[in-house]
């Protein structure tokens, strides 16, 4: 029945069939759009790849200690591999925004660690500051950062954090 | 699920007829339009510049300075990697909900589904190569679901910083998307389609040549354009999104990488689990007597799903070869049995009906049995004998005084000869009620039987049936109403015949299109 229809119909059915064809793929390949950031909004991005400190202080072997080891293994310091965890907390405007603990990684805990997090916050100026700590030895945090920073809308302000010089805002 | 899926199935074979109804051909058209992306594909790879600086200027002149070749170039390899989804999920809901994905089919859909991953990661990288705000976007936002998997040390997603990025990691991303993940995509459509037989990959032409000029034009009135070059310094904040390829990554901002990775996991393993979910026992599958065997490989090539192979003969008759079935791939539709020469219910009329292949569950002799029990049963003046199909209009609801049934396990499983049988044996009319046309459940009975029965393949209806009181018809589970009106005009049409002299061998099988 369907087969032997007017041909003309059949061809006018089938136009529309891809008429709508199109359309969805048209409409859905770009639309609806999509916001990602409000427009007075903005970005702080922290990333940072940073080694805690050693969780022990490295111990000198006495001379027995030297004696009862192989001779090709009597290094005069004895040191443990396992390294310290991370902790950054990040402050806006005297608000805490972000608060991590990072372990460090691998089979001996002797890696470094790597954080990387976005927070959306509201574009205009702002008081940043930033606190680390990395080492289990030392009481409280061992770096600070404090900067009044300006960030404008849709901007993406970058936190980094580089041996010998601290934190870097960029 | 079944019903939607039927309802969408007739409204294509309205618009379409069941030759070109596209439900009939999604995965042969999912394969043209990955010809045309990649014909496209390398076209534009010729203008194409695979550095951070170089991408985004070439792909501009792509798009604006040579718009009339591979701007349209561009929208076509857009477009068609768009209509690619549709298609692969059209066809995954149409297995789905027609229930093909268990039994011997298990294979062809657990393969399936890593296709569609592969398919999908392709265009990701594809939006990565424009290197716009976009690009950008699903750079950072693909690191950031990397990150979570517990496979890469280091935070993939610090790469896109201001002053981070370099050439290196972008020419990882055109290997990946030029020859990697293509290379990959091609052995798991091999895999896909591995354990089936006489896989068509090629659309009817008038449905190619449809579905490449609505995509054409769709290239004309909409040009895929690029949004602003990707910036690192800041934040894209309003993006086009192609939903087809990119709605995990709005999901992921409000959501979480993690519960976005466990949804889509969740979603794949209960997808690949499906086949395993207990089902209806399957019926088992064929067996060969080899004493009724002349290892002429009819069944070979008629099944479906590569469940029989041929070897050398091995209980010393005069044959050169035998068939073997493989009960892990049989889905036991009996076509086998259809097709061998030696289901012929006119042989052995006095003792138990044998053949060289058969269904343990619904043997050869059973099925002339119930045939000639159908046919005593009627008793009005055009008894029309109704041969239907387990996935098919349950035939048995039209049973009465005028019209009796058998029901098959397909309509591929009906030997020629048998039809001749019931009309000999007194039917007035034959009409074999299968799935509808080109969509038959164990993928190609009704279309071997249509090729019997115009003597194109064998075993062939032999020409002196009288045709015109043959009629085949395919429907649905929800197309009643059409398979009784079609059977009312075929028994006016035999009364019409009876009341005239009877000339065989002058008209031909009714072929009555379909639903």
């Amino acid at each position: 029945m369907f087969n032997s229809q007017n041909k003309f119909i059949r061809y006018a059915l089938q136009a529309i069939n891809y008429a709508v064809f199109i359309a969805l793929i048209g409409y859905f390949s770009t639309s609806p759009s999509y916001r990602q950031l409000a427009e007075d909004e903005a970005i702080i991005t922290i990333s940072i790849s940073h080694a805690g400190e050693l969780k022990e202080l490295c111990q000198r072997r006495s001379q027995e200690e030297l004696m009862a080891l192989p001779p090709n293994m009597r290094a005069p310091m004895e040191c443990s591999r396992e390294r310290s965890p991370v902790i950054i907390e990040v402050l806006l405007d005297g608000q805490p925004m972000y608060s991590h603990k990072a372990e460090a990684p691998g089979l001996y805990k002797d890696s470094g660690i790597d954080i990387y997090h976005t927070l959306k916050v509201s574009a205009g100026s702002h008081h940043l500051a930033i606190k680390m700590d990395d080492s289990v030895l030392k009481e409280g945090f061992t770096h600070h950062f404090s900067q009044d920073v300006e960030i404008a809308p849709a901007e993406i302000l970058l936190i980094g954090f580089e041996s010998g010089r601290g934190f870097v805002i960029r | 699920m079944k019903r939607a899926y039927l309802a969408l199935e007739s409204w294509f074979n309205i618009s379409f007829g069941t030759h070109w109804n596209p439900m009939y051909h999604l995965g042969s058209l999912t394969f043209l339009l990955f010809w045309i992306i990649l014909v496209t594909g390398l076209y534009l790879f010729g203008f194409f510049h695979g550095s951070i600086d170089g991408a985004y200027d070439s792909v501009e002149y792509i798009t604006h300075d040579q718009w009339y070749a591979a701007g349209v170039m561009r929208s076509l390899h857009r477009y068609a990697s768009d209509a690619a989804i549709i298609t692969i999920l059209m066809h995954l809901f149409k297995e789905l909900a027609s229930g093909r994905y268990h039994g011997a089919r298990w294979f062809s859909w657990v393969s399936g589904l890593p296709t569609l991953w592969l398919v999908v990661t392709l265009g990701i990288t594809g939006y990565w190569l424009v290197w716009d705000e976009l690009a950008q976007y699903v750079a950072i936002g693909s690191a950031r679901l990397l990150d979570t998997l517990p496979i890469f040390s280091g935070s993939m997603a610090s790469n896109f910083l201001q002053g981070q990025m370099t050439d290196r990691f972008f020419i990882l991303i055109e290997f990946l998307h030029l020859l990697g993940q293509p290379l990959i995509l091609f052995f798991l459509l091999w895999l896909h389609v591995k354990r089936l037989s006489n896989v068509n990959i090629n659309p009817p032409r008038g449905l190619a040549i449809g579905c490449f000029l609505a995509l054409l034009a769709l290239s004309f009135i909409k040009p895929a354009v690029s949004h602003a070059p990707a910036n690192l310094s800041s934040m894209p904040t309003v993006l086009e999104l192609d939903w087809f390829y990119l709605n995990a990554y709005p999901l992921m901002d409000y959501w979480s990488e993690g519960k976005t990775w466990m949804l889509a996991t969740a979603i794949t393993v209960i997808l690949m689990l499906l086949p395993m979910l207990p089902t209806k026992k399957g019926a088992p599958a064929a067996v060969v007597d080899l004493a009724h065997c002349n290892g002429c490989e009819l069944c070979f090539d008629d099944c479906p799903f590569e469940a029989i192979s041929v070897q050398a003969r091995t209980d010393g008759r005069k044959f050169e070869k035998e068939v073997v079935v493989d009960p892990a791939l049989c889905a036991s539709c009996g076509i086998c049995m259809g097709s061998c020469p030696s289901s012929n219910p006119f042989g052995q009329s006095n003792e138990e009906l044998k053949t060289g292949i058969d269904m343990p569950s619904l043997p050869v002799d059973k099925v002339r049995t119930l045939t000639e029990q159908a046919v005593a049963a009627m008793t009005g003046s055009a008894n029309v004998l109704l041969i239907g199909c387990e996935h098919g209009f349950n035939v048995k609801q039209l049973d009465n005084n005028e019209t009796g049934s058998v029901k098959l396990i397909c309509s591929g499983m009906i030997p020629p000869s048998l039809v001749e049988y019931a009309l000999k044996k007194g039917a007035d009319g034959v009409m074999i009620v299968g799935c509808r046309h080109n969509d038959c459940f164990y993928r190609f009975g009704n279309l071997w039987l249509d090729k019997r029965f115009s003597g194109e393949r064998k075993p062939i209806l032999r020409s002196r049936a009288d045709r015109r009181r043959i009629k085949v018809f395919g429907g649905a589970e929800t197309d009643k109403k059409l398979i009784e009106k079609e059977l009312e005009v075929f028994r006016h049409e035999l009364l019409a015949i009876t009341e005239q002299t009877d000339r065989p061998e002058q008209a031909e099988i009714k072929e009555s299109p379909d639903v």
